[in-house]
């Protein structure tokens, strides 16, 4: 343990740390640009010079590892001229633009220039100009403002996995790019203009729209997909601007997938914003008495067992307990949240959680993934198997077809009947897993949503036994959702009470006339054909295909408009902050169904978010705590049986479109058109 | 003055064979298994009291650096690597040797491969020097031919491999990490120090770099005994040195000779004088492009190896002499080396990439006088904030001319700022 004084501090930290990290753990700050604690070191900006005794020349703190007695100045006359001076370099060629810079008042640049600059420049000559890049529909470019510190390239080549940024040509004509002028073919590019600590890479679709200051920032949950990614939701009025990534190193880092960060403008349109009821055939608007009354009017006659619900893939805990309470009142065990029709066994919590946590990859030394492709369910989990495989001794076999999935892998085979042969032991996998410490494996929806998916998941769970993927401390058995509500629907127990109809019997019951009314939580990733006549209620906040079938449509709030629960995949129960209100005459999802039960003469026991609460806790003691993992036992599901020699339907085809709000979203549509229509390249002048 | 006996490139003009024959008549690979016979700490041993120090211009003592190396091999292998880079403006020693004595250097690398633990190493060639390169392949195909390299190189059972790789026209890969970036076939800039190649080098192995020269004359020092070099030159300064003497004199050319021997001898014996005599000097650069220049007052009587050119605020470089008669516009030369810099700096780190380009600019319009008297000091203070801030030594090397030329050169600086401004005051009271 090497001892060192910094500023005058006595430090004492572990070897191999740098100067930087031991001066921020005492709380001397050091600036910087290059430096970022999750990408590799640089070492170029200069920036964090320091002056450190016996050492001729000053040190760069971010790459200089301590030394045993070293003795830092931070502060000395000699450390803040390299400063200044590294600064006025920076300047030199910097343009002055920054009333016009998205990047003002949250720039790196202009914040460290008033901490360590000069207050006057030397610089007589022509300031450099170089040419804009083309990057694509989310990332806006002004190479005249960069300073070259490559966290970019370092992000797309070491976290990303895409290496196609790099820099070009040398001294003081290097420049910044794609090489081809084209996208970033990653789902995590977004994270560069964070990274960007100047105005040099900013966001596209928030270009010009608001400055720093003038928004309100809420700390939320994201739900695009099923990782539970902690945001930052700016707002600025009734609109959200933008959608930023919170630090939890335990979910996300500090990345945010682009879908999560991007398709927050699509919050403003097809939005829901009064009540409607279908009269003649027509939708209709209509009060919030006469939606209700329309409702109680078809229900009241209905029996409990011909009513059902289906709740969507972004639904809150909380609606989805308070439709489940209203639904048992009326005497009615049709539920299910699984929307897809997944062969997920909701009595053993660990048959379904992604159990070794999302940081529990880094203590993984084998995986297997049948059926998922986490690229493009789960960009940021998949950033994390990423950072495993980087470190070396990590053995990755996949049972279907991915295509890159940024590291490398075994093609184990296109087909799900692989998964026997490695559960009997009869693969060359399987070998490898049990060989393995930390041995995992990742179910995906494609293979849960299958006819013989039952059979899929017994034998998943054979493997996790013959393998030795469940020891003590540490279970390999995990499920990747793609549904944000998923987990957290399962513990609510939002699925077929006794006797009652799974999505399936619910949809047939439909078709076929067994189900008089039908209530759409947001749901609308199924075949509203197969609804047949049945009275359909559709409550949610976009006008997507559940409303375009909804005999009564009733305005709900999307994730940004209300304090919800939501369980990520690995079971860590998260809650989400009210950034704004929801637009017009549409209210949080809970209370409209706490206000239809008092109409339906069925009053549910909860006044308020805090009674609803403690109510929730009481039925599901996971729900008490919050932000934490609680491990759950391991038990028996899954059955028996062949498993048929056909590919897998993944669920996610086109990353950018995957739900009501990125299907609303004009960012994610041109996403799609330049990434998933496979139409980026331009035509040249020879085609055609 | 050295004695022919004392010198090391028996060849250094091409007058003789160059081929293995030709060498092996001079004395190359003559009981070179004897030397490995007395073992690696041995021959690290008497490098270390032979006293040379690097020949490539930071003049770092050769034995200390191969010391640096691990003692024992570890499941990563050692490596060598020649830097035969030679892109240093005025220098052109390592070229001859290529050219001319290139046994020498292959039999070096064996000895220096042997004493570092190491079976390979690489030798990094200009890639603009491709007769050398040509003529070095050669050498090493005849080494591999007679047994003297290969898996029982000289039969002493050690396995040595010698590779050749040729550069693409940087600078900067020069510079012995960006060398090591470049070798392995990234962009060559220079990574960052600590840790050094000895600890983690040519990919991520133990590895040693160092210039041709500082491996040509090994051989030689370790049989002809460490104390017959170390007696040659000054304390701290042993040794032989090739020096390159070009620019205003009768007669340049490439010279062996004592470090430590007068800069005006060296000018005068060798290269037949400055044109138009000694009083027609204007200035010196000793050491290549890096170094700042001297004027002639400190030309007299300055000796030409390290620690006398340290002493009067330059360096000996690649001892690249550079003369410059009273013809010469002294400050077009230094603007012409400071575009140099420009163009070379890698753009890795702020200061040299931004720095390099401001001292420039500055530089051009010094030339014609195009500044303000207190741009002198703004560009002086310019030169002080890039040296020593930088990754690599590129920036020092940008920013010491631009000083040597303030330093000694500044009423000529002042002059022509003032004949400037005078002149536009004519043409406007016209």
């Amino acid at each position: 343990m090497p001892k060192l004084t910094i500023d005058g501090i006595a430090v004492d930290v572990a070897p191999n740390t740098t100067i930087l990290q031991a001066a921020e753990s005492v709380g001397v700050e050091i600036p910087r640009f290059c430096y970022h604690d999750r990408l590799s070191i640089a070492g170029n900006c200069r920036m964090c010079l320091v002056d450190v005794e016996k050492s001729p020349k000053p040190v760069a703190s971010c790459a200089m590892p301590v030394g045993e007695g070293m003795v830092v100045h931070t502060k000395s006359p000699r450390a803040d001229k390299a400063r200044a001076g590294v600064m006025e370099f920076l300047l030199i060629n910097h343009p002055l633009d920054c009333p016009i810079c998205d990047q003002g008042g949250e720039c790196d640049l202009q914040d460290q220039a008033m901490a360590y600059g000069f207050d006057r420049g030397r610089f007589q000559e022509n300031k450099r100009a170089v040419r804009d890049k083309e990057m694509g529909p989310l990332v806006a470019t002004s190479m005249n403002r960069c300073i070259h510190c490559t966290r970019c390239v370092r992000f797309a080549t070491e976290v990303a996995g895409v290496p196609e940024l790099g820099a070009t040509g040398r001294g003081e004509d290097m420049e910044i790019t794609t090489y081809l002028e084209k996208a970033l073919s990653s789902e995590l590019s977004g994270n560069v203009v964070d990274l960007c600590p100047v105005g040099a890479l900013t966001s596209k679709p928030y270009a010009f729209t608001t400055r720093p200051w003038e928004l309100r920032k809420t700390e939320s949950i994201d739900v695009m997909d099923a990782v539970g990614t902690n945001i930052r939701v700016d707002a600025r009025g009734r609109e959200v601007m933008r959608i930023l990534p919170r630090i939890n190193e335990d979910v996300n880092e500090e990345w945010l997938a682009d879908k999560s960060r991007h398709a927050c403008d699509g919050l403003r349109y097809q939005r829901l914003d009064k009540p409607y009821v279908r009269v003649m055939g027509k939708l209709q608007t209509a009060t919030w008495q006469e939606a209700f009354d329309a409702i109680a009017g078809r229900l009241l006659g209905t029996p409990g067992n011909k009513v059902a619900a289906l709740a969507g893939d972004l639904t809150d805990v909380e609606s989805m307990f308070a439709l489940k309470e209203l639904l048992v009142t009326l005497g009615s065990h049709n539920l299910d949240c699984r929307q897809d029709g997944a062969a997920i066994d909701p009595t053993v919590r660990a048959s379904y959680l992604f159990n070794s946590t999302i940081a529990g990859i880094e203590h993984a030394d084998a995986l297997l993934i049948i059926g998922a492709n986490p690229r493009k369910e789960a960009p940021i989990l998949n950033a994390r198997i990423r950072k495993r495989f980087l470190r070396g001794g990590f053995k990755v076999g996949v049972i279907g077809e991915v295509g890159d999935l940024t590291y490398k892998y075994e093609s184990l085979g296109g087909t799900a009947e692989v998964l026997s042969a490695i559960a009997d032991g009869r693969h060359p996998f399987a070998d490898v897993l049990k060989a393995a410490k930390a041995p995992m494996l990742i179910l995906g929806m494609a293979a849960l949503t299958r006819a013989e998916s039952a059979a899929i998941l017994g034998a998943a769970r054979r493997v996790a036994d013959t393998c030795g993927l469940v020891k003590d401390g540490w279970n390999g058995f995990n499920v990747l959702h793609t549904a944000a509500a998923r987990v957290g629907g399962l513990d609510v127990g939002f699925v077929p009470g006794p006797g009652g109809k799974d999505t399936r019997g619910i949809l047939d019951g439909a078709a076929g006339g067994e189900i008089d009314v039908v209530f759409l939580l947001g749901a609308d990733e199924i075949d509203t054909a197969r609804l047949g006549k049945a009275f359909v209620v559709y409550q949610g906040h976009h006008g997507d295909r559940g409303a375009h079938r909804a005999d009564v449509i009733l305005p709900g709030a999307a994730y940004t408009e209300k304090d919800g629960t939501y369980v990520n995949t690995e079971g860590r129960v998260q809650r989400a902050n009210r950034a704004v209100f929801p637009p017009g005459e549409a209210r949080e999802d809970w209370t409209i169904i706490r206000a239809l039960s008092e109409v339906l003469g069925k009053t549910l026991p909860f006044d308020n978010l805090a009674q609803l609460r403690k109510r929730l806790a009481a039925a599901n003691p996971v729900f008490a705590t919050t932000d934490a993992i609680t491990p759950a036992a391991w038990g028996a599901f899954g059955g028996n049986g062949a498993i048929a020699t056909t590919g897998f339907d993944y669920p996610v085809v086109n990353y950018y479109m995957t739900d009501a709000i990125s299907r609303a979203s004009r960012t994610m549509a041109q996403c799609s058109e330049s990434f998933a229509s496979g139409a980026a390249s331009r035509k040249t002048g020879t085609h055609g | 003055m050295l004695s022919d006996k004392d010198r090391i490139f028996a060849n250094l003009y091409g007058r003789h064979d160059w081929r293995l024959a030709g060498a092996r008549a001079r004395g190359d690979w003559d009981g070179t298994k004897e030397i490995m016979a007395m073992g690696p700490d041995w021959i690290v041993d008497e490098m270390k009291k032979s006293g040379l120090r690097g020949r490539g211009g930071a003049g770092f003592p050769t034995g200390l650096k191969w010391s640096f190396m691990p003692r024992t091999e570890s499941d990563r292998p050692h490596y060598l690597v020649v830097n035969a880079d030679e892109g240093e403006p005025g220098t052109c020693k390592d070229r001859d040797m290529l050219r001319y004595d290139p046994h020498k250097l292959i039999e070096g690398c064996l000895i220096a491969c042997f004493a570092m633990k190491a079976h390979a190493c690489y030798i990094y060639i200009r890639g603009e020097f491709y007769n050398e390169a040509s003529n070095l392949q050669i050498a090493i195909d005849e080494a591999y031919a007679a047994g003297l390299i290969g898996d029982n190189a000289c039969g002493s059972g050690w396995k040595f491999d010698c590779y050749l790789h040729r550069g693409a026209g940087a600078y900067i890969c020069g510079e012995e990490t960006a060398l090591i970036e470049s070798l392995e076939g990234k962009k060559g800039q220079p990574r960052l120090k600590p840790p050094f190649p000895a600890g983690v080098g040519l990919y991520g192995c133990p590895t040693t770099v160092n210039n041709v020269e500082s491996i040509a004359v090994a051989p030689t020092i370790l049989r002809r005994g460490a104390s017959w070099f170390a007696g040659i030159g000054r304390p701290n300064n042993t040794g032989t040195k090739v020096f390159c003497i070009s620019g205003h004199v009768n007669k340049p050319c490439n010279v062996e000779d004592a470090m430590g021997i007068p800069l005006k001898e060296l000018i005068e014996k060798h290269a037949g004088g400055v044109r138009g005599g000694w009083d027609n000097l204007l200035a010196i650069i000793p050491g290549g492009a890096s170094v700042p220049l001297l004027p002639k007052s400190i030309c007299d009587t300055v000796l030409m190896d390290f620690d006398s050119l340290r002493d009067v605020k330059s360096g000996l470089g690649t001892a690249a002499v550079m003369v410059m008669d009273k013809s010469s516009d002294v400050v077009a030369c230094i603007a012409r080396l400071s575009a140099f810099y420009k163009h070379e700096s890698c753009g890795q780190c702020t200061p040299c990439r931004e720095g390099t380009g401001w001292m420039s600019r500055v530089m051009n319009r010094m030339v014609r006088g195009e500044a303000t008297l207190p741009e002198i000091d703004t560009l002086e203070q310019v030169t002080y904030q890039v040296e020593g801030h930088t990754i690599c030594a590129l920036g020092d090397a940008a920013a010491w001319p631009i000083q040597g030329l303030i330093r000694h050169f500044r009423p000529e600086l002042e002059r022509r700022i003032r004949a400037y401004r005078d002149a536009k005051v004519r043409a406007q009271a016209a």
